[in-house]
């Protein structure tokens, strides 16, 4: 897609007149999807999509436009000329933008890793085979995904991704107790390994095995916890809703604002970092600014600063730091501490393994408290070892507990986890963290 | 800047290049939006979009196989149905579908109200829009505020090869308020429409804004959003609930709807969106509320967001109870997922299977779900509580993943002590289990509280899909009920 994109753009650039100027952006993708059900095929396909966001600038108003991209060149360019001619009538009639902000200085770049993806007819082979009659319930999607950046001061910017995943859940079935209990597994990559995908399922089908004991009921209370990477994750990710926004921190709508106002703190072995240098994501914002490597978020437990979008960065006299205008991030990256992985369960002693997290929300986003259920394998743990599934529970604790007071240790290993996000598009985000080991964690229900 | 080709056209090459099957269809689906807001009175950059694309599928056999693009030459298309012939031939023999793809058996049109009438242009949305903001700001203590409009407009063409064809044109719009008041280390957000608040109407953009009488809600939220800011923590215990309706929506729409999706039932959602705590053998008997609780499926509502007259499976829609009498009578999934269960203990199927856009395949939705109006008015409602608390405008959602154990904040709430509206109270939450909080509906109010509301965002499915809802309600008394606030 990339020779059709750079074509577009030059074609819209070329209907530009007198003082206008153009910001093309594009996100496309090739891929297939194939759900199973009891490991069986489900839905099953392929999507080719691509879509053309122009921005015309001209005399400091500015429109946007979004075109869905035909890939059939006479189609594309009369949607082009449509679309800048509409824009161009309309842009008159529109106040002059005091925020406006873009990139004038050129900063090409091409960024592309390609992989090995599998065939897609084989890689269901292989997750059917493996499953061997295990309830496997889950999606494999795969292929190329597409960002590019063209601007009429001649900046070229491309991203290509080739990845694939497939994210599955086994579950336990028989008995009314276990029906509802599963082991979720990703395997997620741009080199594709039948070996590899056949073990995982296998380890993920002994796993199972633990969760078809009869499970225990806690109260609840207070317990010491051992959140797993991918409970982690979902953590992190509930700091995209506005926690990091610089905007949302000038707005006094952070759900982090105390700890930005330096009034909270939490533990010193907290660092998060937005870090686009290992990520999946492009290296160029909307506006075409390059995205810093890296952006220090927290450090040490205390506020070191936001994601500052194009707009924001004009709003509130900042600097930008290629922030998409959402200013969530796309590549967070939580440091991770001392404790080996493999000594978490003795480290917890007493307590819940939670292996994941579900559905969280704020029940308190001045006080950044969160609420949200256990999922999947999470088990209660003595003597370091686990012994018998817990039924799920609802948790509602402050993140300056959770990683503040009550954590004591965060693991020395980290997992790196795809998004597994398709809404509208394949994500191109991903997030690197530790498991963490705290001294209590709050159950409400 | 409207392309609008002709999907007749598309059909057409469509046809001449179908695969010979069982099955095979074409749904071709073109969206134009336009979004336009003003946030701190300087208006944002508008954005228009055309989204047109088309997804043959091909049956073949218990094998059913996509293939989904935006390249609508013939060739595009031949590719298409090529890829979609391929996948249907792969899963064949090892499919969840037992049986065979339904048939396109109807030919029908639709179009919703406001179609016809012409967009604003841009500069007459933002003159608006920039009142309303400019009304938002009455105090230093309002630090951000946002009016905005999003107006959507979806043309849908559903063909078979054989030549049964569906159009359907709808236009969609949503506008919103978004007001955020601090002093010292306390913020508080107050909303008006839009996701939260619920005013999200098929119609034009003049027929949503008159009805929800958006103007001059500008000073209305911002006085609001001042009144929490100085309000007392929402006090703790169990109390009576007084849920309105744009609280009912988010309580229908997480712990009725989405338990009785059939694809959760069936288990092909439980890598994600989950599972539910129905099961086939409750319907017919099984108490899921008090006996005042009556929900309806309901497509025939003109200004509702999920108004239409067949669903992406080409399945004709109607009105049908889901709950009557508090007894659980019928699941939402269209005709595939039906068929999946034979020896399910209910007649048919609701016709609910959609599909947020071409790029991705129809799968069991929600639609327009309602609680039926009960008798009485809000007065007496109110009048009825001794000691409780009255919430509005949802903030906060959360809910386990077989849809029972459900926590969920809303913006403003309201103490009811005696019979009688008291303070306003911030950070209001509360929790239960959905198995069990329907059965303590004590009192449905009448037709004067109904509100028809709905939401753009209703996410589930693999790949991910976001869909247009809508839930209308009236205003709900729950008993005994664990209310809670903020932490200080």
């Amino acid at each position: 897609m990339k020779q059709q994109f750079l074509e577009l753009a030059d074609y819209a650039i070329g209907q530009l007149r007198g003082t206008e100027a153009l910001l093309t952006g594009f996100c496309g993708e090739t891929s297939d999807f194939v759900r199973f059900n009891r490991a069986r095929v489900g839905q099953a396909g392929s999507v080719t999509q691509a879509f053309l966001r122009l921005t015309l600038v001209d005399r400091g108003r500015r429109l946007n436009s979004t075109l869905s991209v035909a890939f059939e060149a006479s189609t594309d360019q009369a949607a082009i000329r449509r679309a800048i001619e509409a824009m161009r009538s309309e842009l008159p009639s529109l106040p002059v933008d005091p925020l406006l902000l873009y990139a004038t200085e050129v900063n090409s770049s091409n960024r592309e890793r390609p992989g090995q993806l599998p065939d897609a007819e084989e890689a269901v082979d292989c997750v059917i085979a493996a499953a061997d009659g295990a309830d496997l319930v889950g999606i494999f999607a795969s292929g190329p995904v597409y960002r590019g950046f063209a601007n009429s001061m001649g900046q070229r910017n491309w991203h290509r991704v080739d990845s694939f995943q497939v994210d599955w859940s086994i579950y336990v079935g028989g008995s009314h107790d276990a029906k509802d209990k599963a082991v979720k597994s990703t395997y997620a990559s741009g080199t594709w390994d039948a070996g590899e995908i056949a073990r995982r399922i296998d380890a993920a089908r002994e796993q199972v095995k633990f969760l078809a004991e009869r499970s225990r009921a806690i109260d609840p209370g207070q317990y010491r916890a051992y959140l797993a990477p991918a409970a982690m994750d979902e953590l992190v990710g509930m700091l995209s809703w506005d926690g990091v926004s610089a905007r949302s921190q000038r707005t006094r709508q952070s759900s982090l604002q105390k700890l930005v106002d330096g009034e909270m703190a939490l533990s010193p072995m907290v660092s998060l970092r937005e870090n686009t240098a290992d990520g999946m994501a492009p290296s160029f914002d909307d506006s075409g600014f390059p995205r810093p490597p890296q952006v220090v978020l927290i450090s040490s437990g205390r506020h070191a600063g936001g994601l500052v979008s194009a707009r924001t960065a004009k709003e509130y006299e900042l600097a930008a730091n290629g922030a998409s205008e959402e200013e969530t991030m796309l590549s967070a990256d939580l440091d991770g501490g001392a404790l080996p992985m493999s000594d978490a369960l003795a480290a917890l002693d007493r307590g819940i393994l939670v292996s994941n997290l579900w559905y969280l929300n704020f029940s308190d986003r001045s006080s950044c408290r969160l609420t949200g259920m256990t999922r999947f394998a999470t088990f209660w743990v003595e003597d370091g070892r686990i012994c018998a599934p817990l039924n799920v529970m609802r948790f509602d604790d402050s993140l300056y507990r959770m990683l503040g007071s009550e954590l004591q240790a965060l693991t020395r290993e980290r997992e790196w986890i795809q998004s597994r996000s398709t809404y509208g598009q394949r994500s191109v985000e991903s997030t690197r963290v530790p498991g963490a080991l705290l001294s209590s964690l709050t159950l409400t229900l | 800047m409207d392309s609008t080709p002709d999907l007749s056209d598309v059909v057409r090459r469509f046809r001449r290049v179908a695969p010979a099957s069982d099955h095979c269809t074409i749904r071709i689906v073109e969206e134009s939006s336009i979004s336009t807001s003003v946030r701190r009175d300087v208006p944002e950059p508008a954005a228009r979009s055309i989204d047109l694309g088309a997804m043959v599928t091909v049956a073949s056999g218990d094998g059913i196989g996509y293939a989904a693009t935006s390249d609508l030459s013939e060739a595009g298309l031949k590719g298409a149905a090529d890829r979609a012939a391929q996948w249907a031939r792969a899963a064949r023999g090892r499919s969840v579908f037992d049986g065979t793809a339904p048939h396109l058996t109807l030919a029908g049109r639709f179009r919703s109200s406001g179609l016809s009438e012409a967009d604003w242009t841009l500069a007459e949305r933002l003159d608006l829009l920039r009142q309303e903001s400019a009304q938002c700001r009455i105090d230093d203590r309002i630090v951000d505020w946002q009016a905005s409009l999003w107006t959507v407009r979806v043309r849908q063409l559903l063909a078979a090869a054989g030549g049964e064809e569906i159009f359907e044109q709808h236009t969609f719009a949503i506008p919103a308020l978004h007001v955020a008041a601090s002093q010292r280390d306390r913020t508080q957000v107050r909303s008006w429409g839009g996701r939260h608040n619920g005013l999200c109407q098929q119609g034009s953009a003049r027929e949503v804004i008159e009805r929800g009488r958006f103007v001059g809600s500008g000073q209305r939220t911002a006085e609001q959003a001042l009144e929490l800011l100085a309000a007392p923590n929402c006090p703790s215990g169990t109390l009576d609930l007084l849920l309105m309706p744009d609280q009912m929506m988010l309580q229908i729409h997480e712990s009725i709807g989405h338990p009785l999706e059939l694809d959760r039932i069936l288990g092909d959602e439980r890598n994600y969106a989950g599972t539910s705590f129905v099961t086939p053998d409750m319907f017919g008997s099984y108490r899921y509320g008090s006996d005042l609780l009556n929900v309806t499926y309901d497509p025939t509502r003109a200004e509702q967001f999920a108004t239409f007259a067949y669903d992406d499976q080409g399945s004709r829609a109607h009105r049908q109870y889901l709950i009557r009498d508090g007894i659980l009578m019928q699941a939402l999934g269209g005709t595939l997922s039906r068929q999946r269960l034979p020896q399910a203990p209910w007649d048919g199927f609701v016709a609910t299977s959609r599909a947020s856009s071409w790029n991705r395949p129809p799968i069991d939705r929600m639609s327009n779900l309602n609680v039926e109006p009960g008798t009485s008015s809000f007065q007496e409602m109110v009048a009825s509580i001794d000691n409780g608390v009255l919430m509005q405008t949802n903030a906060s959602w959360s809910i386990d993943d077989s849809r029972n154990k459900f926590q969920f904040g809303c913006e403003w709430g309201q103490r009811i002590r005696g019979g009688r509206l008291a303070e306003v109270v911030r950070n209001p939450n509360y929790r239960g289990v959905s198995a069990t909080f329907w059965r303590s509906l004590a009192m449905v109010g009448s037709a004067s509280t109904v509100e028809v509301l709905g939401s753009p965002f209703c996410g589930k499915g693999e790949p991910n899909q976001l869909i247009r809802v809508g839930h209308a309600s009236p205003a709900c008394k729950f008993t005994a009920v664990a209310v809670f606030g903020a932490e200080n």
